[in-house]
């Protein structure tokens, strides 16, 4: 028979190790933390279509993740969407002139934001938002330009 | 009718099955209202959470590493005919973190500490040891029922939580140094496919009513076992058999409430 000691000893370790476990997979197996608040800095950028970019979608420059998408909203004035991006705070020196895409990864991959860094001596600050910008590329707009054009080119003929 | 015949199997009584039911959770609230802050109770809890939790330890690792280690290799084989074979940690991560961990540890906490605390009770109550703490002006659900129930109840998410990380551990390990996949890819896809909220934390959610679930369950059979031997078994049967269906309903439905 354990004395009661050991008992509570061993039982008060079952716990810590449950937690421990609880908050290890929490922190170190989810995406809490990858790019929050301290590590990372905040830029904006508007475009006028973001065709299905996601919250969390990768942002990459020269391919290279270096944030992902905080959050998407839809200014109620200009009806742009307002995406906000966390950037890893190890890339701090982006110039004011940046400018952010939204493409495709693969055919049918995700939609992810490639950044291209512009020339300007000027850094961007935390809050600072992108001006130029290129929208998504709808698929089904593109083949309805296409095939609309198309038939316009006919009957000119 | 007598109230102690039971079967050993599911009776197909409806009216009683549901009569148990709502006594099961009438139970509850007499438990909960009998927690008090006293260093003494807690000692207890300590006590109930070595039996329960610590020796539980054992078959939840191994089982944890082994169906990480099996949802690896079946996960493998399929994902490597789309050539998505990099995706395998997010597969494992969310089948585990989200279903499988606390479904299957709930199962194994049932037939682990659900069983010995309903036969635990179930004989104290047949030996007539409940009545001797009743003439000692001693309340058997606060000494002998709460501290169990509050036992069991922190340890199913616990125990969740050691059988996902083992798990994943399992996988990992059949990935990196079974197929050689990038240890880093494996990581990095789980990390960016599990989301903080919905996959992770739900199945905490689910573990802790899980816990709730198969300890009221177990107390309630014990508690209110026939004093037999015959009545011993029939509780602990149906202790295993109640928290095992009761668990596959909720996790239904808790699923869509989720989801």
């Amino acid at each position: 028979m354990r004395s009661r000691h050991t008992v509570e000893l061993t039982a008060g370790l079952f716990m810590l190790l449950g937690l421990a476990a609880l908050l290890f997979l929490a922190f170190e197996a989810t995406d809490v933390g990858s790019y929050s608040a301290g590590k990372a800095y905040q830029i904006k950028a508007r475009f006028t279509n973001i065709g299905d970019l996601k919250p969390r979608a990768p942002v990459a420059m020269a391919g290279v993740t270096i944030g992902d998408v905080k959050s998407i909203t839809l200014d109620p004035v200009t009806y742009e969407a307002e995406v906000i991006m966390n950037i890893d705070a190890k890339y701090a020196e982006l110039p004011t002139d940046t400018s952010a895409g939204i493409y495709t990864k693969g055919i049918l991959g995700d939609k992810y934001i490639e950044l291209e860094p512009g020339g300007s001596p000027d850094m961007l600050q935390d809050g600072d938002q992108l001006f130029i910008t290129n929208s998504a590329v709808v698929l089904e707009k593109l083949v309805s330009k296409y095939l609309f054009n198309s038939e316009d080119d006919e009957e000119q003929e | 009718m007598n109230k102690y015949e039971h079967d050993a199997g599911l009776s197909l009584n409806l009216s009683r099955q549901l009569a148990d039911l709502g006594s099961c959770g009438l139970f509850l609230p007499q438990i909960l209202l009998r927690i008090r802050p006293s260093l003494k109770q807690l000692g207890n809890v300590m006590r109930q959470l070595y039996f329960v939790g610590t020796r539980s330890m054992i078959i939840i690792l191994t089982s944890g590493f082994f169906i990480g280690l099996v949802i690896a290799l079946q996960g493998y084989n399929t994902l490597v005919q789309f050539g998505a074979s990099e995706s395998l940690g997010a597969v494992v991560a969310l089948s585990l973190f989200r279903e499988l961990g606390p479904v299957l540890t709930a199962l194994l906490f049932t037939g682990r500490a659900g069983t010995s605390i309903a036969a635990e009770i179930g004989l104290m109550k047949a030996t007539e040891q409940l009545d001797a703490l009743e003439l000692m002006a001693i309340d058997p659900v606060e000494r002998i029922v709460l501290p169990r129930f509050i036992a069991a109840v922190i340890a199913v998410p616990l125990l969740t939580a050691m059988f996902n990380l083992l798990a994943v551990t399992g996988a990992y390990l059949f990935a990196v140094e079974w197929v050689n996949l990038d240890p880093g890819l494996f990581w990095g896809r789980m990390i960016s496919a599990v989301d903080l909220g919905p996959d992770y934390l739900s199945g905490v959610y689910k573990s802790v009513v899980f816990g709730i679930v198969i300890a009221l369950v177990s107390v309630f059979q014990g508690y209110n076992a026939e004093p037999t031997g015959r009545g011993v078994a029939v509780a602990t049967t149906q202790t295993v058999i109640v928290s095992s269906i009761l668990i596959l309903i909720l996790d239904f439905i808790l699923t869509a409430l989720l989801i």
